[in-house]
């Protein structure tokens, strides 16, 4: 029911000085189910964030639809949570305010809001950092804020742009496992753009190599690792065969887009 | 206790100048010493190499105040007390003969009889070349050139020493005479000179206006005094010396004669308007010149020889009596001197305008002091304590009188027999008008504070306006396309050059300059407020709308936080400017105020009060900026950090 549909989403941007149109996208068409965990790739240029402001609801698209359970999205919304790059914390609140601050906006009671609080940074692991100012945490402690801080609204979907892209290796790997983790366990559907190959076969049970000039969706793959992923260790997986016939096959296919666009350019 | 120790002002500084000099010693010490320990810690650049160092600190400050205490002569009052007293009587000396020496070569490079033939001559000689032969016959030229030369003759004649008087030479001999017996007794010294008791129940120096003590009060002292009077006398008897040699009675009669036998001819002989009028102003030149050589005050060069020598004397037995002094004054008394005018002997150069620390704290002292009876406070005001207020007049600068209007009813009307019965709306109009009895609450009061509360009342305003529409223009094109234009235009003007139209508009007093400051602070907080929220990240701004904020809640709880930083740093700036547009307001118009004060401080040229006025503007600003800058380090402490 509350499945993620887009229907011939286009995006259109215009140079304003030189009136010159760039295609963004154009005739984007996929369904997410509910609890399906979709992964993003592809090139820069290639319109993956814009396509997920779109979801957002920060932008609107030139042309076609996008529904959330039957619904037309037409803004920002508390049903769609977002997870940014660098956090997007603010950092004039402590960790648990940064939590609260959904629950706030919707004038939760005072209790409930504390309990569910509680309750997430215990998920994402960072109990008893409640009154730490922002400042004073890592970058890896500043995302589990901010999934907390998406998920403590209980959003039906939770679109990550680039969530782990600044981060280390190994807290990265770490904060791999806490997304598979998350995502089993709450059964929320899922999209997370992202650069690095590894990480969108890894953590996607569905795959879209995007291609740009017009952006569109060039391959989708159906993956089992984030589904094994769930039971054994990343890196095990990370050594597997399979996995890395899929990851040769995706590399090469970018491989060829960017020297495509090098060529054009 | 506070007498006391105004009294005894010298002998503090004396004190005072000694730590001084210990703490500039002891810190140069310990700064070499530890400059030496930590040469190796970091290299040149490294930021590191900046903390620390409060001894340098120690070092500065002492330096500052012992070049305070050097150039004011508070070091020279603290050692020397009784040195301004002596040099007041060594100035009574020096005015006394000053007439003399004016004179002579000694004083002014020229004997003045020189200066006289001089420009005499030149004029003569002048006249002579302009004389308009056209408005006199050729018989009247020869007579007129004849009569010129009889008046150079009358300079030649004084100049001649052997046609000097005896009466002449002997007056001038008294003079030497004189003048060396004055030498003479400096010479021997003040021996058994004493200062009359009255001399010593004087006010020690810097405790009056007039500040230096007139009357001597050393030995020392006492011999210039002397000296000085008899100077005076000698001064006297010189200045009322004239020359007028005999041959000079004669020509004066003749030239007299001939100019007026010019005179005649003139009146009686039908010139035409403009012949005339030549004739007369020649005719009025030459008698000018004539008029200022009659008087015989020129003197021969050779007659004036011995006067010139008997002061040079005078000088070098001056310098000798004035023993210790002569080192003293110009090591601890620089860059100034003591001048004697008619009623008083004044510190000049840099001890003028450049109060002794001492003296800047007993002024301080008496502006501060709330006793307004026995001096305290400035015109009638206090600088700084508190009083009791009534609640009512807070009311009635609230409440505007209209209120009381727009209520329905009727004002009281007299009854007929002729007494009054208030209704509702004159008891509110009452109130409105702080006619009521509400009590008294604690209030400060003071030129200080009417100082201060312009500045706050004006900033408070300033925030209170200036934020919301800073943010609002930091996130609608509507807000800051629209008041972008009038804010532009108005904030680069000088607050000064405001200043003559809005006190003019809104009153001297409060008002304007009330209105003046939210001006200067308005400006500010809206730029920094939109600064603040156009620096918002828009990833924030998403993140916010993604957890279900409204438009109003993005406002106040990420766009107000986020733009705080540019805020406060809004805030610390405009009280300074503020602060300084105040005082420049307050000296322009007003009757309070620590402005107000520096201007009539001015007017009266009371240095010591301007500098207590500034010093007090600086130790403010400092405050209030040490208190902004701990409220930022308080409020947002993550800047920097993220």
């Amino acid at each position: 029911m509350n499945d993620l549909k887009c229907k011939n989403l286009s995006m259109t941007f215009t140079n304003p000085q030189t009136g010159a149109a760039v295609e963004a996208l154009k005739d984007i068409n996929f369904t997410l189910k509910k609890g399906e965990l979709l992964s993003v790739l592809g090139p820069s240029g290639c319109g993956k964030t814009t396509l997920l402001n779109m979801i957002a609801g920060f932008i609107n698209p030139t042309a076609g639809e996008i529904f959330l359970g039957g619904k037309n999205i037409d803004g920002p919304g508390v049903e769609r949570g977002m997870v940014f790059q660098q956090g997007a914390l603010f950092e004039w609140l402590t960790v648990s305010e940064n939590v609260s601050y959904g629950l706030r906006m919707k004038k939760t009671e005072k209790k409930e809001s504390q309990r569910l609080v509680e309750k997430w940074l215990d998920i994402v692991g960072l109990n008893g950092f409640d009154n730490t100012p922002i400042y004073q945490l890592s970058g890896g402690m500043q995302q589990r804020v901010a999934l907390a801080r998406c998920l403590v609204n209980d959003p039906d979907v939770i679109l990550m742009d680039e969530p782990l892209g600044a981060l280390d290796a190994l807290t990265r790997e770490k904060m791999q496992s806490l997304i598979l983790e998350l995502w089993k366990e709450t059964g929320k559907t899922i999209m997370i753009i992202t650069h690095s190959v590894e990480e969108a076969i890894l953590l996607g049970e569905r795959l879209f190599v995007m291609a740009p000039r017009p952006g569109r969706i060039q391959k989708e793959y159906n993956l089992p690792f984030s589904q094994r992923g769930l039971h054994e260790s990343l890196r095990a997986i990370k050594q597997d065969s399979e996995f890395s016939k899929v990851r040769e096959e995706v590399l090469t296919m970018i491989w060829d887009m960017e020297e495509e666009i090098m060529g054009r350019a | 206790m506070l007498d006391l120790l105004s009294d005894n002002r010298a002998s503090i500084a004396a004190l005072i100048v000694l730590i001084l000099v210990v703490m500039f010693v002891a810190s140069i010490y310990l700064g070499f010493k530890q400059s030496d320990l930590h040469s190796k810690d970091t290299v040149f650049g490294d930021v590191e190499r900046t903390k620390g160092g409060g001894y340098w600190a120690v070092c500065g400050i002492s330096t500052l105040m012992l070049l305070w205490f050097y150039f004011s002569w508070g070091l020279g009052r603290a050692y020397f007390p009784e040195t301004g007293n002596e040099m007041c009587q060594v100035a009574k000396l020096e005015k006394a003969i000053s007439p003399i020496k004016a004179t002579l070569p000694i004083g002014s490079r020229y004997f003045r009889s020189t200066t006289l033939v001089a420009r005499n001559g030149d004029q003569l000689t002048a006249l002579e070349a302009q004389l308009p032969s056209a408005a006199f016959s050729s018989d009247e030229v020869v007579g007129l050139n004849s009569t010129t030369g009889k008046i150079r003759q009358l300079m030649a004649n004084a100049s001649d020493p052997n046609m000097l008087g005896q009466d002449l030479r002997d007056q001038l001999t008294a003079v030497v005479m004189d003048l060396n017996a004055l030498s003479e007794k400096l010479l021997a010294g003040p021996e058994d000179m004493s200062p009359t008791q009255e001399a010593l129940a004087q006010p020690k120096w810097g405790l009056t206006f007039t500040e230096i003590p007139m009357l001597p009060r050393t030995g020392r002292g006492v011999l210039f005094d002397e000296t000085a009077i008899m100077a005076k006398d000698i001064t006297g008897m010189f200045s009322s010396i004239r020359n007028h040699p005999p041959a000079n009675a004669v020509l004066i009669n003749e030239i007299t004669a001939e100019i007026d036998t010019f005179l005649k001819t003139t009146d009686s002989g039908g010139y035409d308007e403009q012949t005339a009028s030549l004739r007369y102003d020649y005719l009025k030149s030459v008698k000018r010149i004539f008029k200022r050589l009659d008087d015989g005050t020129i003197f021969p060069a050779a007659s004036l020889g011995g006067v010139n020598a008997a002061i040079a004397n005078l000088d070098a037995a001056k310098n000798s009596a004035r023993g210790s002094l002569s080192y003293i004054e110009p090591l601890f008394f620089p860059s100034g001197h003591i001048l004697k005018s008619r009623t008083q002997c004044s510190e000049q150069g840099s001890a003028r305008w450049l109060p002794k620390p001492t003296d800047v704290v007993a002024s301080f002292g008496r502006l501060a002091n709330p006793d307004l009876e026995n001096g305290g406070g400035f015109k009638g005001q206090k600088l700084f304590w508190w009083r009791w207020m009534p609640i009512a007049d807070v009311v009635a600068f609230v409440m505007p009188d209209w209120i009381a209007d727009i209520v329905p009813g009727d004002y009281a009307r007299h009854a007929n027999n002729g007494t009054i019965t208030p209704k509702f709306k004159d008891k509110l109009l009452a109130f409105a008008q702080g006619n009521v009895n509400l009590g008294v609450v604690p209030m400060f009061d003071g030129h200080l504070w009417d100082s201060m509360r312009r500045v706050l009342i004006a900033l408070g305003l300033g925030i209170a306006l200036g934020v919301p529409l800073g943010l609002y223009m930091g996130v609608s094109n509507f807000f800051r396309s629209f008041f972008d234009p009038l804010i532009e235009l108005y904030r680069p003007v000088p607050p000064l050059a405001w200043a003559p139209l809005i006190l003019t508009i809104f009153g001297i007093n409060d008002d304007g300059k009330v209105f003046l400051l939210f001006m200067v602070a308005f400006a500010i907080m809206v730029i920094s407020a939109k600064t603040g929220a156009a620096g918002t990240q828009l990833s924030k701004t998403r993140a916010a709308h993604s957890l279900g904020s409204s438009d109003r809640q993005i406002l106040m709880h990420v766009i107000l936080p986020n733009a705080l930083p540019e805020i406060l740093t809004g805030i610390r700036i405009s009280i300074g400017v503020c602060w300084g547009t105040l005082v420049a307001a307050e000296m322009l118009a007003g009757t309070t105020g620590i402005g107000f004060i520096e201007n009539v401080a001015r007017t009266v040229s009371d240095y010591e009060l301007i500098w207590v006025t500034i010093l007090i503007m600086g130790l403010l600003g400092l405050g209030f900026d040490l208190i902004m800058r701990w409220v930022i380090a308080k409020t947002i402490p993550w800047r920097g950090k993220s």
